[in-house]
């Protein structure tokens, strides 16, 4: 057993969701007793809430949607604003979250991303942001071309922690100038015609961290830095780089700790210099 | 080309691969996945991914070697030209890779940095930190989304694969799934479908995999038909840190940098792992290993760990089954370059530093080798012929499946850092195969198909869907009768087996069997419902659980992953050499006659309620199969009176083609 922040000994807790059954409908929240056992995620609390979904009231109630995949914090889907801070459920340890607030925890969905259900959001548009800045190396093929270019270790050890990005989402929640989209397929309508209805909103939202950084990445490559001019262009244009706050709120709540604002800076200088060169004609 | 779509299902390193290569030869995709494809299982790959390098070239390396060894590793069942054909084409994936940007860790020259991996001698193991499968498949990921944003690829995300449709003929003409929003049941047509859907980790309950690994998709395949062959054949890997919900990879990258297992030779030493000074320590995996030491083949390893904890009661804690694996030695600098992302694991999963502390681990369910039986066609130089359309299908023609849940490549054992190199393989290798298809048509065109053979298929699982909403009088609980089948799963059929234990776990899994198919739903709703999808997951779970088990219960031998302690291969007893030498001969006579009875692929057809098994001949054409014994200590006997019977038998077939 161990002991709360209160130095009480834990049998249960409390878990707190705030809950919504549809798309633009009200949220409400339910709150739930869980059993307290060593060892717990607050993955393992929802599954034991899915297991038996009766609040602490006694009601019946449906197991709480939530999205989850790699449990080991590498795949990104957990994401959830956990007692106010927006990070993974499955590294949110129970023991470390009531060692800091006892004897309840208060599980939200992002809020930057529409509702699907619960905890569950649509993140679409970080997948679209990527189309925006062309985040790819644009090779010839998948034929065999021999090796590719010659690269330094320290060109490696730059590239390597922007690649372990997750398109998680963290940096777009916690930033002030990522505002939030809300659209979210209709009933009846194709996935074809949503995306037509919702991509003109995208393409003028604010790329965020995530994007300016993968647009960083590929311009450091040798053979993603053949179109780099491309990227900086999709960087300076409509929800581009120049909405950027200075906030800084991305890096510290990026799980993997990138150094978004880093790339950010790089971004910047990377853009003025493009720009003067198109002024100079250079 | 242009109107000839195939449906992809899984965005994992086969799927994407598949998907990326047929977009190059001009064919749309349709690419249905149960998640975003960025967040696919592939990330959880750690330590790397497997080929023949200059470096090692040079140190007498060769494709062939990295054949040899995957084929020994895998204890011979693997048909040997598809891997033959695998390991050829090794070099140029990982050239592929490095051009795609992933981020391999380079040498201080900036070629790409290799290490040592299980099984073999050499440094093959191309790596980018301790998270390759995850930056692997980001680079797929990206082709796919340039060809997304090019309009050749349609996504369909948060989709879950109900089956393939068949025509009147049994021929594959595309899927039913559901949108796991709008729980919309909908058909998409294809000239071919290709399954990538990865392997069966949930059917243990906890495993190493992610949560979408239920193996509903292959399974589902299975009860439309198509043979699923070595179930049996599970891989637990050695290392892994025991958790709640989910018991995470600790990869084997961390001995292929230097990581060395041991345990106190004190039982339940009480000391600190670090103040046990090293003679009151036992490396036994170097003591009994010398050649190979800690990067033994895997599943030896798991069964050595195993038997330190269980039998030989020498586990590091009494209630808690775990051996050291300790990095202390390396310095911190070093360890954060090459195994940054494993450690963070751990750390910040146990709240430990493994840079200081010794890890504790313990082996958990990580891989199958067996899954959906599909075909190749043979080279007579041993390959797998390019372009053929009848590599990877599996018997339901027009159906392909690639990846783990292929059965082909990894016989009895999966070695280390295989795994990212067979599904990108095969994924790019399929594509060609499907041109020809499509250009040939030899089952005519899914344009010609009447379109009530997709309204019928998505009626019927639209029934299956209705008629599970309406069990609201049951009390049968799935996640319950989940946790109960890994439960029993994971005592009956991982790395020890019996067949008494096997035989009452397949009456107890057919019990759950039919309680799972009774599960009431505690959500009865039409948006977002993942209760029923989780419950649909689960019932099909059991095709593919009572495959393992009955499986592993007529299966009386031991083969690589697959070890009945009952059939095991008796150890050499004599002081003397004489009486060893004997003992050898007899060994060697009962190896031989044991592969004609056992060196064959399960294969199991499911009738309805159970699988039905038979037994299928290996292609051992291009390298004959020998004793596995990885140097292990008291049993050089037997490898040099093995030696001396090839050679003789080599000599009278010589003399035998001379006088002929």
């Amino acid at each position: 057993m161990i002991k709360d922040a209160y130095n009480e000994t834990i049998k249960t807790f409390r878990v707190e969701v705030v809950r919504q059954n549809r798309p633009g409908e009200r949220p409400y929240s339910e709150v739930f007793s869980v059993e307290y056992e060593p060892d717990m995620n607050v993955i393992s609390v929802l599954q034991k809430i899915a297991a038996r979904p009766v609040t602490v009231a006694g009601k019946p109630t449906t197991p709480v949607a939530w999205d989850c995949g790699c449990l080991e914090e590498v795949c990104g889907a957990c994401t959830m604003v956990i007692n106010g801070q927006v990070r993974q459920s499955c590294s949110a340890l129970v023991d470390q979250l009531l060692a800091v607030e006892p004897r309840q925890i208060r599980l939200e969905p992002m809020g930057k991303f529409p509702v699907i259900r619960d905890l569950v959001v649509d993140r679409k548009r970080i997948f679209h942001n990527l189309k925006r800045v062309r985040a790819w190396v644009e090779v010839d093929g998948y034929f065999s071309m021999g090796p590719g270019p010659n690269q330094g270790q320290h060109q490696q050890e730059e590239n390597y922690p922007l690649s372990e990005c997750m398109s998680c989402g963290c940096c777009m929640e916690a930033c002030p100038q990522f505002l939030k989209i809300d659209k979210t397929q209709m009933s009846g309508e194709s996935e074809n015609e949503f995306s037509k209805r919702v991509q003109p909103d995208f393409d003028q939202g604010f790329l965020g961290a995530h994007a300016i950084s993968q647009a960083v990445l590929f311009n450091n490559h040798p053979i993603g830095k053949l179109s780099a001019g491309e990227r900086l262009d999709a960087l300076t244009a409509p929800g581009g780089i120049q909405l950027c706050g200075n906030a800084q709120n991305c890096v510290a709540v990026c799980p993997k700790h990138i150094p978004l604002t880093t790339s950010i800076g790089r971004a910047g200088r990377a853009v003025t210099i493009d720009k003067l060169k198109k002024i100079f004609g250079a | 080309m242009a109107n000839s779509r195939v449906v992809v299902v899984g965005g994992g390193l086969a799927g994407l691969a598949c998907t990326m290569k047929l977009c190059e030869l001009g064919i749309p995709v349709d690419l249905v996945s149960l998640v975003p494809v960025k967040r696919s299982h592939s990330v959880c790959a750690q330590g790397g991914i497997n080929s023949c390098n200059d470096q090692t070239r040079q140190l007498g390396d060769s494709e062939w070697k990295h054949f040899d060894d995957t084929i020994y590793g895998g204890d011979f069942l693997q048909h040997q030209p598809p891997v033959k054909e695998m390991t050829d084409w090794g070099p140029n994936i990982i050239e592929l890779m490095d051009r795609l940007a992933v981020p391999f860790n380079r040498t201080s020259e900036g070629y790409i940095d290799r290490r040592r991996f299980g099984g073999t001698l050499y440094k093959r193991t191309a790596f980018s930190g301790a998270t390759t499968g995850q930056q692997l498949l980001y680079a797929l990921d990206e082709q796919v989304r340039r060809w997304e944003s090019e309009g050749l690829v349609r996504k369909f995300e948060y989709w879950d694969f109900l089956g393939p449709v068949l025509d009147q003929s049994g021929i594959c003409r595309g899927i039913v799934a559901q949108d796991l929003a709008s729980m919309e049941i909908r058909s998409f047509p294809g000239e071919a479908v290709v399954i990538a859907s990865g392997g069966p980790g949930l059917v243990y309950g906890r495993s190493t995999m992610s949560m979408m690994c239920t193996g509903s998709a292959a399974s589902r395949c299975m009860q439309a038909g198509a043979k699923y062959a070595n179930a049996e054949f599970i891989q637990v890997h050695p290392t892994a840190i025991p958790g709640a919900d989910k018991l995470r990879l600790m990869s084997e990258s961390a001995r292929g940098e230097g990581g060395r297992v041991w345990v106190p030779r004190t039982p339940q030493d009480p000391r600190a792992a670090k103040s046990i000074p090293e003679k009151e320590r036992f490396y036994f995996l170097e003591e009994r290993y010398p050649k190979y030491g800690n990067l033994v083949p895997r599943d030896i390893a798991t069964r050595e760990i195993f038997d330190i904890c269980v039998n030989e009661n020498l586990s590091v804690e009494r209630d808690r089954l775990s051996v050291y694996l300790d990095l202390t030695h390396i310095p911190a600098a070093e360890l954060d370059r090459k195994l940054g992302g494993i450690l963070d694991i751990y750390q910040k999963f146990q709240g430990v530093d493994p840079r200081t502390v010794p890890m504790k681990i313990f082996p958990a369910v990580h891989y199958s080798m067996g899954g959906l039986w599909a075909n190749y066609e043979r080279t007579p130089a041993g390959g797998m012929r390019p372009a053929s359309p009848v590599n990877q299908v599996t018997n339901i023609p027009n159906l392909y499946a690639i990846g783990e849940c292929d059965y082909h490549y990894h016989g009895a054992n999966r070695l280390g850092a295989n795994s990212l190199l067979s599904c990108i393989f095969s994924g790019l290798f399929l594509a060609p195969g499907l041109q020809t298809l499509i250009l040939n048509a030899p089952h005519g065109s899914v344009r010609d198909v009447d379109a009530s053979v997709f309204a019928g298929a998505v009626a019927n699982q639209q029934q299956r869907h209705d008629s599970m909403l309406a069990r609201t009088k049951s009390t049968e609980n799935p996640y319950l009768i989940h946790r109960q089948l890994g439960d029993l799963m994971t005592k009956a059929a991982t790395v020890v087996r019996r067949n008494e234990q096997l035989e009452a776990a397949y009456e107890k899994v057919s019990e759950l069997h039919a309680r799972a198919l009774n599960c009431g739903m505690s959500d009865t709703g039409s948006w977002t419902n993942q209760n029923i999808v989780f419950a649909k997951a689960l019932e099909d779970m059991f095709p593919l659980a009572k495959s393992i088990v009955k499986g592993a219960l007529q299966r009386d031998e031991c083969r690589g992953a697959h070890y009945k302690p009952a059939f095991a291969m008796p150890a050499l007893e004599a002081r003397d050499d004489e009486g060893r030498r004997a003992e050898a001969e007899g060994w060697c006579d009962r190896f031989e006659a044991n592969n004609r009875k056992w060196l064959k692929s399960t294969i199991a057809t499911w009738n309805g309620s159970h699988p039905d098994l038979t037994y299928e001949d290996v292609d051992t054409s291009i390298l004959p199969p020998r004793p596995r014994l990885y140097g292990l200590v008291g049993a050089e006997m037997i490898e040099s009176v093995w030696k001396m019977r090839t050679a003789s038998n080599e000599a009278a077939r010589r003399i035998q083609q001379s006088t002929t």
